[in-house]
C-alpha cells in the first residue's frame, strides 16, 4: 500500500498543463505506481483556468478537495494563489512567477495582486515553495511553449513525488513530438536546475 | 497508423480518459453503428468513434440530434447489429420520446445508451440526475465508478442488452468522462456489420393494440434484469461491521478512500451498486439485517435513498437510513472527498481525519478570468453590428439566445443575451416574447443548434406569422464542443466525400421566410445596414452572418493589427468589442500581435482610424 500523494496543477488555457499531466501519468504507470487523474477544462481555449487533479499511490478519488493537495503546481502566480485553499499546512508549493494577466487586468478591470506579496504568502502560509521563471526558461531551452515541461522539472527535482528525474526524462520521450524531444528535455533540466 | 485505442496488446495497460475507456470498451464489444449528438462532458467518446470509423468497418454519425441518435442506434440493433448512442445527460430529454416507447419494443442487437451527466454544472444548463429516466422507463442501467471499469462495463452493457433485449444505459458523470487511469485492455471481437430484418409488425409497430402487449413485456423484462441485477458482480459488498453505507458510481471512490483514511473497514460494510436498474431488492434488504445504520451516499437527487428507504418499509426494517438532509448531504453540486470523510464521520460518530488547513482569508482579491469568446471571433462582430443596428429602432430590444460559444455573449460589455432555455429555444421562446411583449424580438442560434432543433421553432414563426428576426450565426462548425461536423459543414475539406452539404440559407427560404438577408460580420457597416432593414420587417426575418470559426479557419490570412500614435483613447474598442487581443500600457490600447487574428473589425469602428494592420517585415 502506498500512502496517497496528491498534485494540483493549475494553469491558463493555452500553457500545456494537460501535457504536464499525460507525461506524469504516462511516467508514473511505467514506474508501477497506482495513479489516477481528472481535469477540468473551463473552456480552456476560451481564456479560463485548466485544473488537473493527479493522485499517486492507494486512493480511488480522482479529485482533490480543498485544504487536501499535497503538492500545488502553479503554471501563473495570480492562479496559484488562487489555488491555494487547494493546501494544507505541511504543502509544498511550485510556482511559476511569470504573470499571465486575465482580460479583465489587461483592459483596466481588476487588479493584478503584487507579486512580492503572493511570493511573501505562499512562503507564510505553506511548509515549503519554490518560485522560479519558467516563461525565462522555457525560452532559453528554445521554446516559450515548453513552460509545462520547466515546471515537471522544477517538481521533480523536489523530490515531492515519487519519481526519478530519469523516469520523467523517458515519459516525456514517449509523450511529447519527436522534433520537441530535446528542446523539453533542456527544459526539463532548466527546470531541475532552477530549484536546486 | 493505428488508433491507440485499437491496440491489440490483450492484457496491455494504458493510460486512457473514462471517455477513452468507454470507447474501448464498445470496440471490444464488437460496436457496428453509433450515433451522436455533441455534448460536454461525452464528446470524447464521439470524437475518438468518429477516428476509429475512418479505419475500421464501424459505421459512425454525427446525427442532427439526439432523438435521431437514438432511432439511428435503435434500427440498427433491431435488425440484429450492436449500437450505441452518446449525449450529455440533457440530450436525453430530446431523445426522451423514441427511449420510453423503444424500452416497449425492445432490441436484438446489443443497444447502449450513454447518458453523460454533469453534476455541478462544469459545462451544463442543469444538473438533473438522469438516474430517474432508468426508473421513468424501466430500462436496465449500468454506472462505473473507475476507468478501468467504464471499460469493462460498457463491453458488459452489449452482452447484457441482448440477454434483456432491451437497451441498457451507461450512466456516467463528469468525474468518470474526465479522469484518467490504468484500463486492461482485453481482446477485440469482430464487427459485424450487416444484420437481418425479419418483418413482426404486431410486435415492432407501436400503435395501441401492440403497445398493450409491448408494455406486458416490458415489465416482464424489467423482472429478469432484477433477477440479473440480484446476482451481478457489479453489486458488491466490500468490509465488515455494524454499519453499512449504499453507494454508486463516484461516490464509492470517495466512500472507500474515506473508510481507508478513519480506519474504519472493519466497522463499516460498503454495498457499491453498478448495476443500478433495477436494484438488487433482496440483497439489499439482507444488507440491512446485518446493520444497525445505513448512509446513502450519491450525487444529485434520493434516487438510491428513496427506493431503499421503501424496501425497509418492505421488509420491515425499521434502522436509520440516511442520505440528503440539511445536516448530511446536500442534493446540489458534485460530491467531493473531504465532503464524504466529514459526513461518515459525523454520521458514524468518529473523528474525522482532516489535514490542518490553510487560512485564506487574507488573501488580496484575485482577478477572475472568465472564458470569453476568441480573439477574432465573428459572434463578437455580429453582436455589435446588431446593437448598432437596434439603436435605431423606437423600442427595446430583448434577445432570446441559444447553446454554443456565443451565449457568452451574455458577459459584458456585449451584454447580448436575455433568456435561454435549452438547445433551440431562442427559436420558439422568441414566438411567445413576440406575442406577450411590445419589444423588438431578436434571437440568436448557432448553425449547429439551428439544425439541432431550431428548425421546428421557425416553421412555427412562418406558419404562425410571428414577428421577430432570428440570426443565425453560420461559422461551419460545431465550435464550443470541440470542432465536430454539422450537416452544413462542407466536408470536402477535410477530403470526407460521402457527406452531403445543406444550405441554410436555402432551407430557410423553402420554409417561406419571407425575409432572408446574408451577411459577413467582419463588414460592420453592410452588416448594420442590413440588421437594421431586417428588423424593420413586419414578420418573420432570418440574418444569416457568416464567417468561419476563428480557431479553425486555415484559409485566412491572420495579419495582426495595430493601434497608431493617432489613438486620442476613446477605447470604443475596448468598451463596446472587449477583444481579448487588446491590451493597456501606459495607459494606450495596444494589441498583442500573437493574439490578434486580423478581422480588423477595431479596426472599422475606431472614431480617429487609428487602428491599421502591421507592416509586414
Amino acid at each position: 500500500m502506498m500512502k496517497p500523494i496528491r498534485l494540483i496543477i493549475v494553469a491558463v488555457g493555452g500553457q500545456g498543463n494537460l501535457l504536464a499531466s499525460k507525461v506524469l501519468g504516462d511516467a508514473a504507470m511505467r514506474a508501477g505506481i497506482p495513479v489516477v487523474m481528472s481535469e477540468i477544462h473551463g473552456m480552456a481555449q476560451r481564456g479560463g483556468v485548466v485544473e488537473s487533479a493527479l493522485i499517486f499511490g492507494n486512493a480511488n478519488s480522482s479529485i482533490i478537495s480543498d485544504n487536501e493537495a499535497d503538492i500545488l503546481l502553479g503554471f501563473e502566480p495570480s492562479e496559484t494563489l488562487r489555488a491555494l485553499k487547494k493546501c494544507h499546512k505541511n504543502s509544498c508549493v511550485i510556482t511559476s512567477m511569470a504573470p499571465l494577466p486575465p482580460f479583465t487586468v489587461n483592459i483596466g478591470k481588476g487588479k493584478y495582486p503584487d507579486l512580492k506579496n503572493v511570493k511573501s504568502l505562499i512562503q507564510q502560509k505553506t511548509a515549503r515553495s519554490f518560485f522560479l521563471n519558467a516563461t525565462h526558461l522555457a525560452q532559453e531551452a528554445g521554446n516559450i511553449l515548453s513552460v509545462n515541461i520547466v515546471l515537471l522539472g522544477a517538481l521533480t527535482a523536489t523530490g515531492m513525488i515519487p519519481l526519478s528525474q530519469k523516469q520523467m526524462k523517458d515519459a516525456i520521450r514517449n509523450t511529447v513530438k519527436k522534433a520537441f524531444i530535446d528542446i523539453n528535455l533542456s527544459a526539463f533540466e532548466l527546470g531541475a536546475a532552477a530549484i536546486a | 497508423m493505428t488508433h491507440k485505442l485499437l491496440s491489440t496488446n490483450t492484457g496491455q495497460t494504458q493510460l486512457m480518459l473514462g471517455n477513452e475507456a468507454i470507447v474501448r470498451g464498445a470496440v471490444e464489444a464488437g460496436l457496428s453503428v453509433g450515433a451522436t449528438y455533441p455534448g460536454t462532458p461525452s464528446s470524447e467518446i464521439s470524437l475518438n468513434l468518429f477516428q476509429i470509423s475512418q479505419k475500421t468497418d464501424l459505421y459512425f454519425e454525427y446525427s442532427t440530434n439526439e432523438k435521431i441518435a437514438v432511432e439511428v442506434a435503435a434500427s440498427a440493433a433491431a435488425s440484429g447489429v450492436r449500437s450505441m448512442c452518446i449525449m450529455k445527460h440533457v440530450g436525453l430529454n430530446v431523445a426522451a420520446d423514441p427511449l420510453m416507447t423503444l424500452a416497449y419494443l425492445g432490441v436484438k442487437g446489443g443497444m447502449v445508451i450513454v447518458s453523460a451527466d454533469d453534476p455541478m454544472m462544469f459545462s451544463s444548463q442543469n444538473e438533473q440526475d438522469n438516474r430517474y429516466y432508468a426508473l421513468l422507463s424501466g430500462l436496465p442501467m449500468l454506472e462505473p465508478s473507475s476507468i478501468d471499469e467504464a471499460r469493462s462495463m460498457t463491453h458488459y452493457a452489449f452482452d447484457l442488452s441482448e440477454q434483456l433485449n432491451e437497451p441498457v444505459i451507461l450512466r456516467t458523470t463528469t468525474r468518470i468522462n474526465h479522469s484518467t487511469g490504468p484500463v486492461k485492455l482485453a481482446h477485440i471481437q469482430p464487427v459485424k456489420r450487416k444484420g437481418t430484418f425479419k418483418k413482426d409488425p404486431f410486435r415492432l409497430v407501436a400503435i395501441p393494440s401492440v403497445s398493450r402487449q409491448l408494455h406486458v413485456q416490458l415489465l416482464e423484462n424489467i423482472k429478469r434484469a432484477r433477477e440479473l441485477s440480484e446476482s451481478s458482480k457489479l453489486n458488491t459488498i466490500t468490509g465488515s461491521g455494524q454499519w453499512g453505507i449504499i453507494c454508486n458510481g463516484v461516490s464509492f471512490n470517495y466512500v472507500s478512500d474515506a473508510v481507508a483514511d478513519l480506519d474504519i473497514g472493519n466497522q463499516v460494510k460498503i454495498f457499491r451498486i453498478g448495476f443500478s436498474h433495477p436494484l438488487p431488492e433482496n440483497q439489499i434488504k439482507s444488507f440491512f439485517k446485518e446493520c444497525e445504520k445505513v448512509l446513502i451516499v450519491e450525487e444529485g437527487e434520493p434516487w438510491l435513498e428513496t427506493q431503499v428507504k421503501a424496501l425497509a418499509q418492505e421488509s420491515g426494517q425499521t434502522i436509520p437510513i440516511h442520505g440528503k438532509s440539511d445536516l448530511l448531504f446536500s442534493r446540489l453540486y458534485e460530491l467531493e472527498p473531504a465532503k464524504v470523510r466529514s459526513v461518515i464521520a459525523q454520521y458514524f460518530k468518529v473523528t474525522d481525519s482532516k489535514q490542518t488547513g490553510i487560512d485564506t482569508s487574507d488573501l488580496p482579491e484575485i482577478p477572475g478570468r472568465p472564458p470569453n469568446l476568441c480573439a477574432g471571433c465573428s459572434h463578437r462582430a455580429t453582436f455589435y453590428a446588431v446593437k448598432q443596428a437596434a439603436k435605431s429602432l423606437d423600442k427595446p430590444v430583448i434577445y432570446p439566445t441559444d447553446i454554443g460559444c456565443y451565449t457568452l455573449g451574455v458577459l459584458p460589455p456585449l451584454s447580448m443575451a436575455d433568456y435561454l432555455i435549452c438547445m433551440g429555444s431562442s427559436v420558439g421562446t422568441s414566438c411567445g416574447f413576440s406575442k406577450s411583449l411590445d419589444n423588438k424580438v431578436v434571437a440568436f442560434i448557432g448553425d449547429s443548434t439551428f439544425f439541432h432543433s431550431g428548425i421546428p421553432g421557425l416553421i412555427n414563426a412562418v406558419f404562425n406569422q410571428h414577428k421577430f428576426t432570428l440570426v443565425i450565426l453560420e461559422n461551419g462548425t460545431t465550435a464550443m464542443t470541440g470542432h465536430q461536423p454539422h450537416p452544413g459543414v462542407d466536408m470536402m475539406q477535410f477530403n470526407l466525400d460521402s457527406f452531403t452539404q445543406i444550405s441554410i440559407e436555402k432551407m430557410v427560404r423553402a420554409m417561406g421566410v419571407p425575409y432572408v438577408a446574408t451577411v459577413r460580420p467582419y463588414q460592420i457597416k453592410k452588416s448594420i445596414e442590413i440588421f437594421k432593414e431586417a428588423f424593420l420587417y413586419d414578420g418573420v426575418s432570418v440574418v444569416i452572418s457568416q464567417e468561419p470559426c476563428t480557431l479553425i479557419n486555415k484559409n485566412r490570412k491572420k495579419r495582426p493589427f495595430m493601434v497608431t500614435d493617432k489613438c486620442k483613447n476613446h477605447r470604443i474598442c475596448i468598451s463596446e468589442l472587449a477583444c481579448p487581443a487588446f491590451y493597456i500600457e501606459n495607459n494606450f490600447v495596444k494589441i498583442n500581435p500573437a493574439q490578434c487574428v486580423g478581422c480588423a473589425v477595431c479596426a472599422q469602428i475606431c472614431p480617429e482610424n487609428a487602428i491599421i494592420p502591421v507592416k509586414e517585415a
